[in-house]
C-alpha cells in the first residue's frame, strides 16, 4: 500500500473521529448543563446563565427535592406498578410459553396466531375503550388500574414460547412419559433453564413500565397515585414561573440518576432486552 | 420425588430408545390451564377493547355510556376536522424528520464503534444511555436546552453575540426542536441493531477482501452494506412504528402548539377523548392510527420472516 493511501486513511480516520466526538458532545452537553443548573441558586441563574460555570454551587435544590414528599410517594408508586407488572408478566408469560411450546390442546395453533396478532396492536388503538371499561369497573387511580393493562401484552408470551421451544425435548419427554404432572415438569425441569429469558423479559418489562407515560397520565388523575413519570411531568407544566429552574433540574437528576446507574450495571442485559424486543 | 423422576431415564439407555407415544402430545383440554391466565387478560384487556373501540367509533359516546349509533358520523367529522388532518400531516412530517436521520446516524455510529477497543465500548454505552430515560426527563432536559435566556443553546449563541433560534415557539422550528430531542433520546436502538448485524458478517469475507487489496470504501460498499440491507429496512420500519406513536415529547414540550403545528395523531386522540370527552370521535381517530401502524407492522413481519430465505 502506498504512503499516500496510508496518509489518506489516517486523514479519513480523523474526520470520522471528529464526527463521533462531536456527536458524543451533543449527547453529554445537555446532561452536564442540567446538572450544572441543578447546583445553582435560582436568582443567580436568572441574572446570568453563564454563572453555571463558576462557584458558588449549592445543594439546596436537592434538599428541596428530597423535602418534597411527593417525589418519594411517586417513586414508591412506580416501584409498585413496575414491580407488580414485571412479576405478573413473568408468571403469565412463562406458563403460557410452556403451554404453547410443549403442550397440545384443541385450537392451540389458532390461538397462538391470535396472540401473535396482539403484537401488532398499538396501545393507542385500545386506549379509549380500556379507559371506559376501567371507568365502569372503578379501576382508575388504583394500582390494579395501572398494572393490569400491561398484562395483556403478547410480547412476553411470544418470547417465552420461542425459548421453551429451543430447549431440547428429550429433557422433559421422559418425565412426560412417566406421567409426571405437567406443572411439576414445568416447575422443576424447564423453568430453571429459562432464567436468561426471564432476566431479559423482566428488565424489558420493568423499564417499559417505569418509563410509561400515556396510560398512567390518563388513568392516574389523583396526585396520590401519580407514577414518577407523570408526577415529574405535572411539576414542569409552568416551567419558568414555578419553583425555579434549578429545582426542576435537581428533580430531573434525582429521577434520572438511579435508572442510569442501573443501566451501567446491567448494560448487557438491557441492550439485549431492548433490541431483542424491537426485532421480535 | 424429583430424583425418582429423573433417575431411571438418565441412568439407563432404555429411556432414549423409547419413542414418544402419541398420547403425550395429543390435544388435551386440561393443558389449556397453562395458557388460560394469560388468555384471560389478553381477551379482556386487548381483544375486547379493540373490538369495543371499533364499536365506540360508530357511536356518540362519553365516559360511562355509549350513546347513539351515528354510523360513520365520527369518521366524517374527522375528515372535515382541519385539526385532525393537520395532526396526520404533522405525524408524517415528524416521521420524515426522525426516521431517516435515526437510521443514518445509527448506521454511522455502528460502523465507527464496531471495534474491540475500550473507547468504542464507552461510546456505545454513552449513545445508548439516553434510551433508558423516561420521556419526562428527556423533554425536561431539552426544554432547558432550548429555553431562551438560561438555555444551553442561547448561552452558546450568546458567546458569539448571536440569538439562538426559538426551537419551541417558532412555528416553523417547533417540530424540528421536538425531532432533535427525539433523535437524542432514540439513537441508541438503531445503533445497537446495526452493531449486532455487523457482528454477524463472517470475518473471512473481510480477510478475502484485504487479500484482494480492496480499500475501505470498496469493502464498505461491496461487503458491509449489502450484508446489512435487511437490517436497514427493519430499522426503518421499527422506527416508523415507534415514531408514529409520538406523544410525550409533543405534549410536554409544546402542548401541540403553536397553532396545532406540532400536534401528532396520538395527542389529537388524547385531546378529543380525554380532555373534550368525545370518546366516539377519539376512538375513530385511534382506529385510523391503528390502520396506519398495522400497515407498517405487517411490512416488518414480512421483512423479518424473509430471514430464512437468505442464502
Amino acid at each position: 500500500m502506498s504512503i499516500t493511501a496510508i496518509k489518506g486513511r489516517a486523514f479519513g480516520d480523523r474526520v470520522l473521529l471528529a464526527l463521533v466526538i462531536l456527536l458524543s458532545i451533543v449527547m453529554i452537553a445537555p446532561v452536564l448543563w442540567v446538572i450544572g443548573l441543578s447546583l445553582k441558586e435560582n436568582a443567580e441563574l436568572m441574572a446570568n446563565p453563564n454563572s453555571v460555570f463558576h462557584a458558588p454551587y449549592t445543594l439546596r435544590n436537592y434538599v428541596n427535592t428530597v423535602g418534597t414528599s411527593s417525589v418519594f410517594l411517586w417513586v414508591g408508586n412506580s416501584i409498585i406498578v413496575s414491580g407488580g407488572l414485571t412479576l405478573g408478566t413473568l408468571i403469565l408469560s412463562s406458563l403460557a410459553g410452556y403451554g404453547f411450546a410443549r403442550l397440545n390442546f384443541p385450537g392451540r395453533d389458532v390461538l397462538f396466531v391470535i396472540v401473535l396478532f396482539g403484537l401488532a396492536v398499538p396501545e393507542q388503538a385500545v386506549l379509549v375503550a380500556r379507559h371506559q371499561i376501567f371507568s365502569i369497573l372503578k379501576f382508575h387511580n388504583t394500582y390494579p388500574g395501572l398494572i393490569l393493562p400491561g398484562l395483556s401484552a403478547s410480547f412476553g408470551v411470544f418470547l417465552m414460547t420461542q425459548y421453551f421451544k429451543a430447549i431440547p425435548k428429550e429433557l422433559d419427554e421422559a418425565a412426560m412419559l412417566d406421567n409426571a404432572s405437567r406443572f411439576r415438569i414445568f416447575w422443576k425441569v424447564l423453568l430453571p433453564l429459562t432464567v436468561p429469558a426471564q432476566a431479559t423479559l423482566g428488565i424489558f418489562t420493568f423499564l417499559g413500565a417505569w418509563n410509561d407515560y400515556l396510560w398512567p397520565l390518563i388513568s392516574a388523575t389523583n396526585k396520590e397515585m401519580y407514577t414518577l413519570t407523570v408526577g415529574m411531568a405535572s411539576t414542569q407544566t409552568n416551567f419558568a414561573q414555578s419553583e425555579g429552574i434549578g429545582f426542576l433540574m435537581a428533580q430531573a437528576v434525582f429521577a434520572g440518576a438511579p435508572i442510569l446507574i442501573v443501566y451501567l450495571f446491567f448494560q448487557k442485559y438491557i441492550v439485549t432486552a431492548v433490541s431483542g424486543a424491537a426485532v421480535r | 420425588m424429583a430424583d425418582q423422576l429423573a433417575m431411571p431415564h438418565t441412568a439407563t439407555p432404555a429411556a432414549s430408545v423409547r419413542t414418544p407415544s402419541a398420547d403425550i402430545y395429543a390435544p388435551q383440554w386440561r393443558n389449556v390451564i397453562f395458557v388460560a391466565p394469560f388468555l384471560f387478560f389478553f381477551t379482556t384487556l386487548l381483544l375486547f377493547p379493540l373490538l369495543w373501540g371499533i364499536w365506540l367509533s360508530f357511536h356518540k359516546a362519553d365516559t360511562f355510556s355509549s350513546g347513539n349509533f351515528v354510523g360513520l358520523g365520527n369518521y366524517v367529522r374527522l375528515y372535515h376536522d382541519k385539526v385532525f388532518l393537520q395532526s396526520i400531516w404533522n405525524t408524517f412530517y415528524f416521521v420524515l424528520l426522525t426516521v431517516p436521520t435515526l437510521a443514518l446516524i445509527g448506521l454511522f455510529l455502528a460502523l465507527c464503534l464496531n471495534r474491540r477497543t475500550r473507547t468504542a465500548a464507552v461510546l456505545r454505552t454513552l449513545f445508548f444511555s439516553s434510551s433508558v430515560l423516561s420521556v419526562t426527563i428527556v423533554t425536561l432536559i431539552w426544554r432547558i436546552v432550548f429555553i431562551p435566556n438560561v438555555g444551553l443553546l442561547s448561552t452558546i449563541y450568546g458567546w458569539f453575540g448571536a440569538t439562538a433560534p426559538a426551537f419551541i415557539s417558532n412555528p416553523s422550528l417547533a417540530m424540528i426542536g421536538i425531532a432533535i430531542a427525539t433523535l437524542w433520546w432514540c439513537i441508541g436502538l438503531p445503533m445497537m441493531l446495526f452493531l449486532s448485524a455487523l457482528q454477524q458478517i463472517p470475518r473471512d469475507i473481510y480477510e478475502a477482501a484485504a487479500l484482494d487489496n480492496a480499500n475501505r470504501w470498496q469493502t464498505l460498499r461491496s461487503i458491509t452494506l449489502p450484508s446489512i440491507k435487511r437490517t436497514f429496512v427493519l430499522v426503518v420500519i421499527i422506527q416508523i412504528v415507534l415514531q408514529f406513536q409520538l406523544f410525550g415529547q409533543a405534549w410536554l414540550m409544546t402542548r401541540g402548539g403553536p397553532n396545532n403545528l406540532t400536534k401528532p395523531i396520538v395527542l389529537y386522540i388524547y385531546d378529543t377523548a380525554f380532555r373534550r370527552w368525545d370518546l366516539g370521535m377519539g376512538a375513530a381517530a385511534s382506529e385510523i392510527l391503528f390502520i396506519l401502524i398495522l400497515v407498517a407492522a405487517m411490512a416488518q413481519y414480512l421483512v423479518a420472516r424473509n430471514k430464512g430465505d437468505r442464502a
